[in-house]
């Protein structure tokens, strides 16, 4: 049956006639007094003038607060999972296990677990809260219909805003959020280009790193500011990255009409504090930790035995990054940064970790102390300031995690898209880091 | 006159819908019909989507969206 028949038409027009003079009978409207709640608000976060600002300045403050809230709790569980790893440890020598079965489980599985969880579990627990507040609040429609402008300009959804908003706690839970875009081809856009906002997994990347660029490129008071400074425009660069990669799709394999879009702003509410903490930590913090511990105990366990396994005296690890070394090198990389990237596939919270790792020769994953510590390795191995922005930029701009890449497979059930959202990126940012690194070692002479 | 081309803060009155498939659909269900009511409330900073007043709630219709309402303006309730 064709669906605009006129007959349908007064039918929805005889329902909502009959409707009207119910609600008339027996609904008392009080004349409006003046304006509510909801419009002076809007008023405000939808204005001209303050809409952006006001959005921006949102996000840095959500930021701040999973960054800064997230350091205490995430020092605590390290503490307490290394400290039932040393028991783990002693156990293992007290059944006289042979020392590979205690490197494979404890060193390898456990230890890798223990940094997945420590590392992602307090910030998760925080920003996801925040964002359920948020939307509980009624706050999260406002983005899209702020930015809705710029997203239809590259053809794609306003609500793309809001995946891109949870893909910032976890990119498997961006893809999965844009179940609420309607239309087949921008709900594509939104799952393929989510990986480009960097996940609560890839922050402390992107901290690091900052940190060590400032300290590399300058001393003084103003490190930490450039180092703030940095992380933003990290950010910012996943967001151009998602336009510019938007745009591409709908203009070649992505090409088509436009979809409709029709958003209701709900009046403002207020948010129900327990239930949304409840909420978000059993629906997003778990169901996403989860998934992300078993991909991390299998890789955990696999980096062990690339590390331990040797062939001439030599670690699999290292025969692996010799190879890639002639490739990172062009990339402004090296061997060992690739194959920390690849082996950090199903979290990128472990990429840091191995890496160190491998630099050190040492058999399981560590971190160092201090950051200092972390600098002077590195320098040892060859870093420079270039390294570490290039660093950065694959970091942005590479593969999506395990986990993210089965749950696309999950939400679009094809294959043909899971290989395409690892493949756009990881170009993207190969040719981004040599064309960089390309450029600086042709003019940086010259200075 | 088209529902895009009301401004902020006038009221208009459905005359037709021009729109077909998914989209008449969807205004039909928000009970966008030939007699309902309408007011423009405001629009996003970039100037596009705008938000409407339609029977009690708010909705965002991009222009090119809108301009499938044809309405008559009205100046009093």
């Amino acid at each position: 049956m064709k669906m605009d028949s006129p007959i349908t038409d007064s039918i929805v027009e005889a329902i909502y006639a009959k409707a009207e003079t119910i609600t008339n009978k027996v609904v008392k409207t009080p004349i409006q007094q003046k304006e509510t709640w909801t419009n002076r608000i809007d008023n405000i976060v939808t204005s001209r003038a303050l809409g952006f600002p006001l959005m921006l300045a949102l996000l840095c403050v959500v930021f701040w607060i999973t960054i800064t809230g997230a350091n205490a709790p995430s020092e605590f569980l390290a503490r307490f999972l290394f400290m039932i790893e040393d028991h783990l440890t002693a156990f293992f020598s007290f059944i006289n296990s042979p020392s590979w079965l205690h490197g494979l489980l404890v060193l390898g599985m456990y230890r890798a677990l223990a940094w997945v969880v420590s590392v992602m579990l307090p910030p998760m627990a925080i920003f996801f809260p925040i964002f359920t507040l948020l939307e509980d609040l009624g706050y999260l429609p406002r983005i899209a219909f702020n930015l809705d402008h710029m997203f239809q300009r590259v053809g794609a959804h306003g609500k793309q805003a809001l995946t891109m908003a949870m893909g910032f706690g976890c990119n498997a839970a961006g893809v999965i959020a844009a179940r609420i875009i309607d239309s087949p081809r921008e709900r594509l856009v939104a799952i393929v280009t989510n990986n480009f906002v960097p996940c609560n997994g890839r922050f402390p990347i992107l901290i690091t790193m900052a940190t060590i660029v400032s300290s590399l490129t300058i001393r003084s008071a103003y490190q930490t500011v450039m180092g703030a400074v940095i992380v933003l425009a990290g950010v910012l660069i996943g967001i151009l990255a998602t336009f510019l990669v938007s745009w591409g799709l709908t203009n070649t394999i992505l090409q088509g009409e436009p979809s409709f879009f029709i958003l209701e702003l709900p009046p403002y509410r207020k948010p129900q504090v327990g239930k949304v903490i409840v909420r978000s930590f059993f629906d997003r913090t778990i169901f996403v930790l989860t998934r992300a511990v078993i991909v991390a105990a299998p890789a955990g366990a696999l980096t062990w035995l690339l590390a331990n396994i040797k062939i001439n005296q030599l670690s699999l690890i290292t025969h692996l990054s010799t190879r890639l070394d002639p490739f990172g090198k062009i990339m402004g990389l090296d061997g060992v940064i690739l194959l920390a990237f690849i082996l950090g596939l199903p979290a990128n919270e472990i990429v840091i970790p191995i890496m160190l790792m491998s630099y050190l020769s040492a058999g399981a994953m560590l971190e160092l102390e201090s950051l200092d510590a972390i600098r002077e390795l590195l320098t040892a191995n060859g870093w420079t300031w270039l390294t570490a922005v290039n660093f950065i930029i694959f970091s942005l701009l590479h593969f999506p995690c395990g986990t993210t890449l089965l749950t696309i497979h999950k939400e679009t059930g094809s294959w043909k898209w899971t290989a395409l959202s690892a493949v756009i990126p990881t170009v993207l940012g190969i040719i981004i880091c040599i064309i960089i690194t390309q450029i600086t070692h042709l003019f940086l002479p010259l200075f | 006159m088209t529902l895009n081309q009301l401004p902020a803060g006038k009221l208009g009155v459905v005359l037709c819908i021009t729109a077909e498939g998914p989209i008449r659909r969807r205004m039909l269900d928000l009970g966008l019909v030939p007699g309902t009511i309408v007011k423009t409330l405001r629009s996003s900073p970039a100037g596009n989507p705008t938000a409407y007043l339609i029977r009690g709630s708010v909705i965002a219709f991009r222009s090119n969206t809108a301009n499938q309402v044809l309405i008559r303006t009205i100046h009093r309730r």
